[in-house]
This record gives C-alpha cells, structure tokens and sequence, in this order.
C-alpha cells in the first residue's frame, strides 16, 4: 500500500445522514471477481439517471466534486454490508478521505485497509464546514494524518481520532497481513493448546 | 471479576496482543460465500499462500444463485462465472463448501445453523454483514470485509479491537401477531441504526429466553440493522436441544463436555454492560418501515412520521429524502397502501417457523391477483422439510411461487427483483434505496404481515386475519 501524505482538496458534499453501502455501490455490481473499475460505479443510482444519462444536480458529476478527494457526508456513513467494494469504489474514484461525524464498524475497518481515512469530526464543526461550503463550494480542506488533523472551511484545524495501529500502516504503507503472518508462532501454539475441537470435514 | 459473555467469549480467543496493535483473535469458524471472497482468493494466490485452515472454513453460494429450478443453467453470465469461480476456489483451496447444485445448499446464516456448524463459544466470521445471526446460539459472530476474509483464509486470525457490550432486555409476554421480527424491528426504531455501533449486543430477558432457535437468529440477525457488528444470546437447553444430532455438532463423550463447557457461558451475574435498554415485549404491535433504513418503523397501525418532527436539519433532511424516494405522505397510515410484490424469504426469515407462519396466514385462501407473491426457502434442506409437511402446496394453491433456495430478492442479485416504482411488503432485513432493485420500494415487516398484506394486495395488519 501507497504511504498517505499530508494533502490538500476540493470537498465533495453529500449532507446526508446513514448513507448506507447499497447506495455507495449497488449490489446488482457485486457479481465482479475482480477489485477493478468500481470507480464508474460509485453511487451509481445517485449519479445516473434512468436513461443513462449522468445526473446533473448530483455533486460527483459537477465541479469541484468530480475532481475531490474528499468527501463531507452525513452522520453514520457506511452502513449496511459488509463489501468491501464500497471503499474500492470511493477510492478508484479519487477519493482519500470521508469526512462525517461518525462511520459504521465494517465500513470504517474496510477503509482504513484501503488507503481512505475515516474522519470524524463533532457536529458543532460538521455543520460549520457544512454552511461555509454553502456560500463557498470551491473552499479546500487539507489533511494531515501524522497530525490527525483536517482543516476545514467555516471549521478551522479539527483533530480527529484514528486508532494508532491504523495510523502506523497508513503512514508507513505496512500491510496487515504481513503482520499477521509474523505471528505464526502464537498462532501454532494457541492452535496447539487452546483452540476449541472443531472441524468443517467431519 | 465477574464477565459477560462477550467478554468470556473474547478472553479465550486472544491469540496475542502485540504492543500499539490490536489483539490477534483466533476465529473458530469462517464462512465464505461466493461475493465476498473471490479477490481474497486472489490476494493468497498473490502472495503464494494457503488457506491455513480449510477444516474450519465452510463455503456456499446463495448470493448470486438463482431461485429457478435447478434443472436450468445460470443464465447470467456474470453471475455464473462467480459460482464457478467459488466453486474452483473451494475446491482448489481444500475448503468443504455446498455448490450450486449440492442438494444442502442454502444461505449461509441458515446452513451453518441447521447442519451444526455454528456452536456455542465459538468466533464466526463470514464476509457478510448479516453474520451475527449466528450469535442466536452463544457465539461471538460478526461480518467482515474482503481484505479480512483473505487474512482469515491465511492466519486463521483477524486483527480486532474490543467492542463495547451493550445489553438489550426484552421483558413480558408477546401478543397475538406479534413476533421476533416486530421485536427487534422496534428495538431499531427505538435507538436508530447506529445506536450500537462499536458495540456487540446481548438479548437478555424472558422473552429472549421464551424464543425458538429459529426466531432468536431472526432478533440476531438484524443486530447490524442497528449498527452493532455482533448479538448474541447466551445458549440454553433450547441451544443444545436444537443441535443435538446435527451433522457437525459434537458426539458422545465429546457432545457431554461441549455441554459442560457451553454451560459455563453466560454472564456472570452483576457483570458490567458498557449500554443498556429495556423493551416491554408486552406493548408491541405488529412493526413495519415507512422509509429507506431499518430505523424508519412504525407499529403497523401508525401514520407515517412526518419530517418537521425531526430535531436537527440532516435528519430532516433525510427523512424528507427517503419518503419522497417512498413517495409517501406524512401523517397517513400505512395500512391499506396498495403492494405489488410480497417476499416471504431471506436469512432473517426463511426457516421452517417462518414458512409455517406465512402458510398459517395463506392456507385456504388466495393471494390477491394484483400481487406477485414469492415465497423462497433458505436453503434446500428447508424446502425439502416444507415440502414433506405439504406447505409448498399451501403456498402454491394460496398462488404464490415456491422457489429454489436462495438470498434472492433480500439483494436482488440474481435476478428476483422489483421494478422501478414498486412496493413491495418484504420479510428480509434492509429497505435502503434500490436494495430489492432498482427504483424499488420497500416495507420491512414479520412473515405474518407480509403474508397478510399478500391476501388482500395492500399493507395488512395481520390481527384482522387471525381467528
Ligand atoms: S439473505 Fe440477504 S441479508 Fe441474508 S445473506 Fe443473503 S443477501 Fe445477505
């Protein structure tokens, strides 16, 4: 995985509460076997209109959304599945970072293992960035995860919580299976003493 | 110190906690199924690995498998590269699974219920939000992304920080028209969908205690409705009577110290709950959604919130959103709105309980011609049972489809799905915009309130019916 450097964007605004992975990506997508070309799918039902045709209104299809990496949304994002084709649509898209004020347990476990930053931030700030957005849609954020921070427009500088481990592996590009399997021997020796009798070949 | 049960669960399953990690937990049981998992398979070919523990894993396709008679191909090329695909996965990988075609096949929160897999104690995991339905019998069981289903695969572990518990007591007796479903389709209502998030729940209470196996995996079920990964519900002599005999379940000597041990489960008492809610199950009527999220229910009897009831402008603004989506109005009940499609399935309530409920409701009589009524069974061995019990004819006399095991119209991936602009009266788990297909609109509600609203073609409360 790529190492997450301090950057600076547009914000994609979607002030949408409980904006669940069904409309991130359409399940009728799922049939891939293959992590690519989910980007053209993302909120897919939002951003087309039944003749196929891209949506005007929908802010992924205008500036400066197209071209954002971040994205402000509502409350509870993420939930709903388990796929993990939600965070690979939104950063095949370009996206770096979702701003809310609070993320969904898989979706925000799925992210965080694919380069997108959850970022929560209080409501209080949450709606300031919104109102400044309003009046000024080409405002920029900037994010710096060394410094867990986010400065916003209307916000100023918000520092948001990410667990230290996560952080570790965004920063430093580790991959957490590697860190996994460094484990082999606990992972033997539970096996060996503590592991309840079981097997799916009975 | 005395612990819940999602604490003893947790403390016998940490592999090891590195410093500035989270810990190792070691998973008992990992189910795949054919969406989830295929670029997990890919990523372990990447990296030359094995699948650590093919005798803990279990695999079978119910996704993106169609409900059409078995005899016919699949016809969605998309779709049946993925079933083969999984197939060529498990097999390569030496992963147990049922194909398309093995006759025990089925969704696989009902397969690894029904054959004994799922036990008390044990860690399940499964590339599938849905997962906590296992938690029904004692164990600590949530869904899990690709990249995680891969680390599973490889390690047999996954890297987890500690949920919070939060304890849901369900007290008093139900009445008539009232079930499991309207039990925890009110406890979304009440704390929102993402009132548990970070948290695992416990049901506790006697209604809880009250409940068949099969209506505590449909409270289970819907934890991730209200944003918990994980609910569980500490096992019982129902838990063990339920798997007694089944395939994979413990025999003889060692059937007598899985009981021992599983004993040793529940929580402690004065054990500390990080959250706590009560339900009278006593005041429960019938529930159903009005809107795009779990979170949006209503006893059936109810008019449809209006948004100006809402306290902060988003959540206005959501509400605003999902009911022009519904194109619904404020203040008018629900009851009597006209319903195109009925579906009686899904791991929330495809078991043989369900199948009786919705056949108690159609037996002797006819579904409205107006509505296209299907019913599908979640897994083949259910069909079977139904069928032997003369419910398929039930449902077929009634006019409505008896189909083939599946996930079906729950996601619409297969094939079963709603037109755009269609309501539908559907016993699955989620409402969201789209889920049951494109453009389509959906009310949550019991197998009784669909199979009632299927007699009369309109959103019915089921204690009309009842004799
Ligand atoms: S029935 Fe629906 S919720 Fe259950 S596993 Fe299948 S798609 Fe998921």
């Amino acid at each position: 995985m790529e190492k997450f450097t301090p950057f600076e964007s547009w914000i994609a605004v979607l002030p949408v509460d409980n904006i669940d992975t069904d409309q991130i990506i359409p399940a009728r997508f799922l049939k891939t076997i293959s992590k690519a070309g989910l980007g053209g799918q993302l909120f897919f039902d939002w951003r087309y209109l039944p003749s196929g045709e891209p949506n005007p209104d929908f802010v992924l299809n205008r500036a400066p959304g197209k071209s954002a990496q971040i994205l402000l949304a509502g409350d509870n994002f993420g939930c709903g599945s388990s796929r993990e084709h939600a965070p690979w649509a939104l950063t095949q898209f370009g996206f770096k970072a979702v701003v809310s004020t609070s993320f969904a347990d898989i979706f925000k476990g799925n992210a965080l293992k694919n380069g997108l930053v959850p970022v929560v931030i209080p409501r209080d700030a949450h709606a300031a960035a919104l109102k400044a957005l309003a009046a000024d849609p080409l405002a920029t954020a900037s994010l710096d995860l060394a410094a867990q921070t986010i400065t916003l427009p209307g916000a100023g500088a918000v520092t948001f919580p990410i667990d230290p481990f996560s952080k570790t592996c965004l920063l430093e590009g580790v991959d957490e299976l590697g860190f996994l399997l460094k484990h082999e021997a606990e992972i033997a020796a539970y096996e060996k003493d503590r592991a309840m009798p079981f097997s799916t070949k009975a | 110190m005395p612990r819940t049960i999602i604490e003893k669960i947790w403390d016998a399953h940490v592999v090891a906690e590195p410093p500035g990690a989270p810990a190792l937990i070691y998973i008992d049981l990992h189910l795949v199924h054919e969406v989830t998992s295929p670029q997990a398979f890919s990523g372990l070919r990447e990296r030359g690995l094995k699948v650590r523990r093919p005798d803990r894993t279990f695999g079978t396709c119910d996704h993106s498998t169609p409900t059409t008679p078995r005899n016919l191909p699949i016809v969605d090329d998309i779709a049946r590269a993925q079933v083969e695909q999984f197939e060529k996965n498990c097999s390569e990988f030496g992963i147990p699974h049922f194909g398309f075609l093995n006759d025990k096949q089925g969704i696989v929160h009902v397969i690894g219920p029904e054959n004994g897999l799922t036990q008390p104690g044990m860690t399940v995991v499964c590339g599938d939000s849905h997962t906590a339905t296992h938690g029904a019998f004692g164990a600590l069981a949530f869904g899990i992304g690709t990249s995680q289903v891969e680390h599973v695969l490889a390690t047999q572990c996954l890297l987890q920080a500690k949920s919070k518990s939060y304890a849901v007591h369900v007290n008093g007796a139900l009445k008539p028209g009232v079930g499991a479903k309207d039990i925890i389709l009110a406890l979304i209502a009440r704390i929102g969908v993402g009132g548990g998030t970070g948290c695992v729940f416990e049901y506790t209470g006697s209604t809880i205690r009250a409940l068949s196996m099969e209506e505590r995996m449909t409270v289970c079920n819907m934890s991730i409705e209200g944003g918990a990964r994980a609910g569980l519900i500490a096992p019982d002599d129902a838990t063990f009577q339920f798997l007694h005999g089944k395939p994979y379940a413990p025999k003889g000597a060692a059937w007598d110290e899985a009981v021992a041990r599983w004993k040793q489960l529940p929580t402690d008492p004065g054990a500390h709950y990080d959250l706590e809610v009560s339900i009278d199950a006593s005041a429960l009527e019938p529930m159903i959604t009005f809107g795009t999220n779990p979170g949006m229910g209503i006893p059936i009897t109810a008019p449809v919130p209006s948004p100006d009831s809402a306290t902060d402008a988003i959540e206005r603004e959501s509400l605003r959103k999902a009911l022009d989506y519904m194109a619904l109005e404020p203040g008018k009940p629900l009851l009597g709105r006209p319903v195109d499609v009925v579906f009686i399935g899904s791991c929330t309530n495809s078991r043989m309980s369900d199948l009786r409920a919705a056949a108690s409701i159609l037996k002797g009589r006819k579904v409205s011609p107006k509505t296209r009524v299907l019913v599908v069974p979640g897994s083949q061995q259910i069909k079977r049972e139904a069928e032997a019990e003369g419910l398929d004819r039930i449902f077929r006399e009634s006019g409505a489809e008896w189909r083939e095991a599946g996930c079906s119209m729950c996601i619409a991936m297969n094939g079963d799905q709603l037109a755009p602009g269609q309501y539908s009266v559907s016993t699955s788990n989620r409402n969201f915009e789209g889920r049951q297909g494109k453009g389509g609109r959906t009310f949550l509600a019991s197998p009784l309130t669909a199979a009632a609203s299927a007699i009369n073609g309109a959103v019915t409360d089921v204690r009309t019916l009842l004799g």
